[in-house]
């Protein structure tokens, strides 16, 4: 009986994402009275895990497993389940994780629930809160198969650092055949990811056009942050779909949101609000999205970021 | 070739979201629904594979009567028929069960489902279904081609895209860049006539007991009021978010 893991790598780096859930899936094992499992695939130096106070570690070792592939990874986790007796399994909500969440939960016929914002509230029965109509609220949810699956929403918990000194094991597994194989994969040179960043620098239609990205992109820089934008900027191509967040677009849990010349629709602030801190520079003092901010400056963003920024990097 | 699109009927993306009876059940007083944007563009995806493939399409919702005239406009926007699951969609492991067993009635060679809905927005049914009828599956997909039985398709991950390719039968999970936002069918008078002649199935749901229970909604806190600075104080504003925020 255990709590499982899911740790995310890249070329034998776990992912800060990955650190949250292990942080979380601590408190919840003992919370439940249970060890603390992770898995991992294919990786060789787990040093930096042993801070996160998970009591094992099963690694599969495959090249069969080097590409992620949702259907693969969630069948060799679901033999871990069964031969760990695993009763909750605790994901990130990272693009991989909550693809391979959704599939697994099929697979084992259990139940899942995403967006997972605080611990159980009670474990017997299983009760956790979530978020729902795009952050404008919470549900307070009950899940009752036996296996239970979740997935936390990032920046939620924070990293919670527990020592221990893991046993690590290989589990060798029979890797499923599949027919779907990834072609390639085209990386976005050197930027931030939107879904693992801590903060977020943002630009809507204020910015007028996109050769004004600049000066975005230079606060970026100063703060490690990712680089964001609203709607209709993405819409005329002025940015990526990728950067696009909002109830349609991505939904940003970052701990500080910075909004420059955005207006704060309904929509936009839905996909923002579970951000810790936000931030907003506008000329226009109505701007609605003043209503949803920490901090507010009113006036021209063409003065205010590339001044903000060098007191920054002055820093 | 058969393509299924399931459809989720949301409250419109503008509405204010209150709760009832002691805050176990949304209040959908007043509310506009529409299709889940995402499903719209899949929907419209689906429409412009009927061109190009030959294709015949399907839209489905679980739920009760009023998800209806949703469905209609389905139609409207150029689905060739429509299928209601009768019961009240409860959770996503319920939904997708039902689902399933429409599919084993019916083959689809491609099902499109959005990435999430933006009501209970789990993103949980694609990944449910694919795993329930063990199909290839993608979700948050940007591209999709098909050519016989094969298709290519991508989608985003962290910082970046992924170019794959399979065989049907395939689960997607569609969102914007499948089609652009300028590709969205707006249905005129010819196709909202059209849609009457189309068949709206009901067909009797199994019964599925759901796996996961919505017991109390709440809403997230009243925002303290916004802290000004003026723009000549910049100083400042890196003090607060440094010593008072503790968020750089
Ligand atoms: C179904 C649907 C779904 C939607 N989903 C989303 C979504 O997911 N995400 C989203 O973002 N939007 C979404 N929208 C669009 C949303 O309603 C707004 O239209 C959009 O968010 C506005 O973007 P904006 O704030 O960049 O532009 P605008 O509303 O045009 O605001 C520009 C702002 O910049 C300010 N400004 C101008 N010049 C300057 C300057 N020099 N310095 C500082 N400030 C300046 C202005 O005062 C204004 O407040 C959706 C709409 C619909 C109908
Ligand atoms: N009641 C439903 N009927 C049909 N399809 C649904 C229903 N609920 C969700 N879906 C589909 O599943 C997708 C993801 O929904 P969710 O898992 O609720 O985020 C939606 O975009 C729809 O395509």
């Amino acid at each position: 009986m255990a709590v499982l893991v899911y740790i995310e790598s890249e070329n034998n780096n776990f992912k800060k994402s990955s650190y949250e859930a292990l942080s979380y899936g601590k408190a919840l094992a003992e919370m439940m009275k249970k060890s603390l499992c992770g898995i991992v695939f294919n990786c060789s130096d787990f040093e930096s895990l042993k801070a996160f106070g998970v009591d094992k570690i099963l690694n599969i070792d495959n090249n069969e497993l080097k590409d992620f592939s949702s259907k693969k990874y969630a069948s060799a986790i679901s033999e871990v389940i069964k031969s760990e007796s695993i009763n909750v399994v605790v994901l990130s909500s990272s693009p991989d994780s909550k693809f391979l969440g959704a599939h697994l939960s099929g697979m084992t016929e259990s139940s899942f629930v995403s967006n997972v914002v605080e611990l159980p509230d009670t474990i017997d029965p299983f009760v956790v809160k979530r978020t729902c109509f795009t952050n404008k609220a919470f549900s307070t949810t009950e899940l009752i198969s036996d296996l239970k699956i979740l997935s936390i929403e990032s920046n939620c918990f924070g990293l919670v650092e527990k020592l221990s000194d893991p046993k690590i094991e290989n589990f060798e597994i029979k890797v499923i055949s599949s027919n779907q194989k990834i072609k390639s994969i085209e990386k976005e040179n050197g930027s931030v990811n939107i879904a693992d960043a801590e903060i977020v620098v943002s630009g809507g239609r204020g910015l007028k056009g996109p050769e004004n990205w600049g000066m975005i992109e230079k606060l970026a820089d100063a703060l490690g942050a990712a680089t964001a934008c609203s709607k209709p900027v993405s819409d005329m191509g002025w940015r990526p779909h990728s950067e696009h967040v909002g109830q349609t677009g991505k939904p940003v849990s970052s701990n500080l949101y910075i909004a420059i010349g955005i207006s704060g629709a309904i929509q936009h602030i839905a996909g923002i609000s579970s951000s810790k801190v936000k931030v907003v520079i506008n000329n226009d003092p109505d701007a609605p999205f003043f209503k949803a901010a920490d901090y507010g400056i009113i006036g021209d963003a063409f003065e205010i970021v590339p001044a903000l920024t060098e007191k920054l990097e002055a820093r | 070739m058969n393509i299924l699109v399931c459809i989720s009927n949301v409250p419109d993306t503008t509405s204010k979201i209150n709760f009832i009876e002691n805050d176990s059940k949304f209040d959908s007083n007043g509310i506009q629904y529409i299709i889940n944007p995402n499903d719209e563009f899949g929907l419209t995806k689906a429409v412009k594979l009927k061109e190009s493939n030959d294709a015949k399409v399907t839209v489905l919702t679980v739920g009760e009567h009023n998800v209806e005239a949703t469905l209609k406009k389905c139609l409207a926007i150029g689905a060739d028929k429509a299928v209601r699951i009768d019961c009240p969609a409860i959770d996503a492991f319920s939904v997708a069960k039902e689902i399933e067993f429409h599919c084993k009635d019916t083959f689809y060679d491609i099902i499109i489902c959005g990435r999430e809905s933006i009501d209970y927005n789990g993103g949980l049914v694609p990944g449910l279904l694919a795993g329930f009828l063990d199909y290839n599956f993608v979700t948050n997909c940007v591209s999709l081609e098909v050519e016989g039985d094969k298709a290519t398709f991508s989608r985003e991950i962290s910082g970046g895209t992924e170019i794959s390719e399979s065989l049907l039968p395939i689960v997607i999970g569609s969102q914007k860049g499948l089609v652009e936002e300028s590709d969205l069918i707006i249905p005129n008078m010819r196709g909202i006539m059209m849609a009457r002649q189309k068949t709206l199935d009901v067909i009797k749901s199994r019964g599925i007991k759901p796996k996961a229970y919505d017991l109390k909604f709440n809403k997230p806190e009243v925002k303290s009021e916004v802290k000004l600075i003026k723009p000549n104080e910049l100083d400042k504003l890196i003090d607060l978010l440094e010593n008072e925020a503790k968020v750089i």
